[in-house]
């Protein structure tokens, strides 16, 4: 590829205890488009975000974030620029709703005004708003799933703000059919402020939705990546999902349906 | 329940805690004005009752305050840390290894004991904090991962450290003599009774360092409660933040332990209290647990010393009997909040 995306992977080798999990990982995160990880389970999908993230020691590679090395941000720097939503949040400790959101100002210095004027904005983007003053453990698992969505918008909320990057494990989970929706309407709307998107999905109709690029996974290797219509065809599906699968097009908006 | 502001918690703890002062001050076997201290008259009974509070009330009322205090930070803190309200000083073992440590430097370091009280005291400190570090240090790798602590593990592991720690203390006292043994029976259980300025000076010392380090960990410890790996997402320097919290509250537990003794539970008692009043934002919750603590032991020092007047109580045992109740409550909400296999 001749340009170099927010994110800029190049031959990226990892190993979690001797088994090697990411093989030549080449990969460009381009500004202003999400880009979609897909893959059968153990294929290396969290692996990779955990590699980008800084968790698993590269072997071998570069890894670049806006052009700068990875390790070489300082980690209030880079938070200011990149949010992260893991698959996993355990917090049990009784914060508001609101509270939460506001963790994701943390990195920034901005005036508290400023803060919960973007913590409320963040909650309408997620469709939380009236959840503000509620208790975050007393919320069902869907309900958590899109605070923490607000959570990780609020870190990367300023659009003076250029070069920003939005990475997230599987934000699907628990979400409804409703919220999937809202997720996409997420995506599109940071995608449309230049931001870099990368995110790793299960569900590869909302993966053709929501994704510009979609990259596919298979033991720790890049095997596919390119447009959904490209990707997304029967051939792959058999061979690294190892299903006999339909695939269709969505009379409603143009995008790829699968159907197994 | 309903939350409170912060800052009607903190207004009301900031009247609360000088009235207890006062009040402190004043009762006793014989009751005295503390305005005694601002007379001049030079009349015998001003003059008796000036040394009962200067020599006697008054250091052992600012200990308790220094040590309550420290103590609640340092449970705030540590729940912090591990992500779990169930982590006190004197549960998690840290307590009693830091009185492990100080029973070590009194029998082995006893040459160095010898000269100025106030050098054998940082001595035997020394030893008090160095013990208290290694018991965190151990609780914290044994029983925590990416994602939180697991509460057995860390109850087990303070067992543990418990076990090995009176286990050490019983080898200690086999070789001590009879003035060792005496202050080794002190670790045993908590007592202000023996406040003197110099100890004073020792804690107040202590509390300086928690209170001119641990403001800037405040939105730190807020992103710790999501989690390590989501604090270093937010920027935190996830390791530096962790090796330097250890190191503050073990410094304060240890320090605590050998001036007065093992105080349980007031680091579990009173952040759970303010907790549930205020929320668990530390910018509000760390000065709010700190007034709290403060207050707490001296009630519970001034009950400890008119309960049996003219006999005294040990401060300590107080606060067992006040915190044990609170720890078994929240053991088992704990148990129906989350699954099985977490406890």
């Amino acid at each position: 590829m001749s340009t170099i995306g927010t994110l800029h992977l190049d031959n990226l080798h990892a190993a979690i205890s001797a088994e090697l999990a990411l093989d030549q990982i080449r990969l460009e995160v381009p500004a202003g488009s999400a880009t979609a990880i897909i893959g059968p389970n153990g294929a290396g999908k969290t692996s990779l975000l955990r590699a980008i993230c800084g968790e698993l020691d590269l072997q071998l590679g570069e890894l670049q974030f806006n052009g700068k090395a990875m390790h070489l941000w300082k980690p209030q720097q880079r938070a200011k620029l990149m949010a992260i939503l893991p698959q996993r949040s355990s917090l049990e400790f009784p914060f508001t709703v609101e509270e939460v959101v506001s963790l994701g100002r943390i990195p920034h210095d901005t005036p508290r005004q400023r803060n919960h004027q973007i913590v409320m904005e963040a909650l309408e983007l997620v469709d939380c708003a009236n959840l503000a003053g509620r208790l975050y453990v007393h919320l069902s698992g869907g309900e958590k799933q899109r605070v923490q969505l607000a959570r990780v918008a609020a870190q990367i909320w300023d659009e003076q703000a250029q070069d920003r990057c939005l990475i997230l494990d599987e934000p699907s989970a628990s979400l409804d059919l409703a919220h999937q929706a809202m997720l996409v309407g997420m995506m599109r709307f940071f995608a449309r402020q230049g931001v870099a998107i990368l995110t790793v999905l299960h569900d590869l109709n909302l993966a053709s939705k929501c994704a510009d690029q979609i990259v596919v996974l298979d033991r720790g290797r890049l095997v596919d990546c390119g447009e959904p219509k490209a990707v997304l065809t029967e051939e792959m599906l058999s061979r690294v999902f190892n299903i006999d699968a339909l695939v269709s097009v969505n009379a409603k908006d143009g995008s790829c349906l699968v159907i197994c | 329940m309903e939350r409170l502001k912060s800052r009607t918690v903190i207004g009301s703890l900031l009247w609360l805690l000088p009235l207890c002062f006062l009040a402190y001050l004043a009762i006793g076997p014989s009751l005295i004005s503390p305005l005694v201290l601002f007379g001049s008259s030079g009349a015998e009974d001003q003059v008796r009752d000036q040394v009962i509070l200067t020599l006697i009330r008054l250091p052992r009322a600012v200990m308790a305050v220094l040590v309550g205090a420290s103590l609640a930070v340092c449970g705030a803190v540590m729940q912090g840390l591990f992500r779990n309200p169930l982590a006190d000083p004197s549960l998690i073992g840290v307590s009693s290894g830091a009185s492990a440590g100080a029973s070590f430097m009194i029998v082995f370091g006893a040459s160095i004991l010898q000269g100025n009280q106030l050098l054998g005291l940082s001595v035997v400190s020394i030893g008090a904090v160095a013990g208290a570090i290694l018991a965190v240090f151990l609780v914290y790798r044994l029983s925590t991962d990416r994602y939180g602590t697991s509460v057995i593990t860390m109850l087990l592991s303070g067992v543990a450290i418990g076990a090995v720690a009176s286990a050490l203390n019983n080898l200690f006292t086999y070789f001590a003599d009879s003035v060792m043994l005496r202050r080794i029976s002190v670790w045993e259980m908590g007592n202000l009774e023996g406040a003197s300025w110099e100890r004073v000076v020792l804690m107040a010392a202590v509390a300086l360092v928690l209170l001119w380090r641990l403001p800037r960990y405040r939105s730190a410890l807020n992103a710790f409660l999501l989690g390590e790996s989501d604090a270093r997402y937010l920027g935190i320097d996830v390791e530096w933040v962790k090796k330097e919290l250890i190191l503050v509250t073990a410094l304060a537990v240890g320090v605590s332990v050998v001036v007065v003794g093992n105080i349980a539970f007031v680091g579990l008692v009173v952040p759970h209290i303010l907790r549930g009043a205020m929320g668990p934002d530390h910018r509000a919750l760390l000065p709010g647990v700190a007034l709290a603590g403060a207050t707490l032991l001296l009630v519970a020092d001034m009950a400890a010393r008119t309960l049996i007047s003219p006999a005294e109580l040990p401060a300590g045992i107080l606060t067992v009997l006040v915190g044990a109740p609170v720890f078994f409550y929240l053991l088992i909400r704990n148990r129906a909040l989350n699954n099985p296999e977490k406890m």
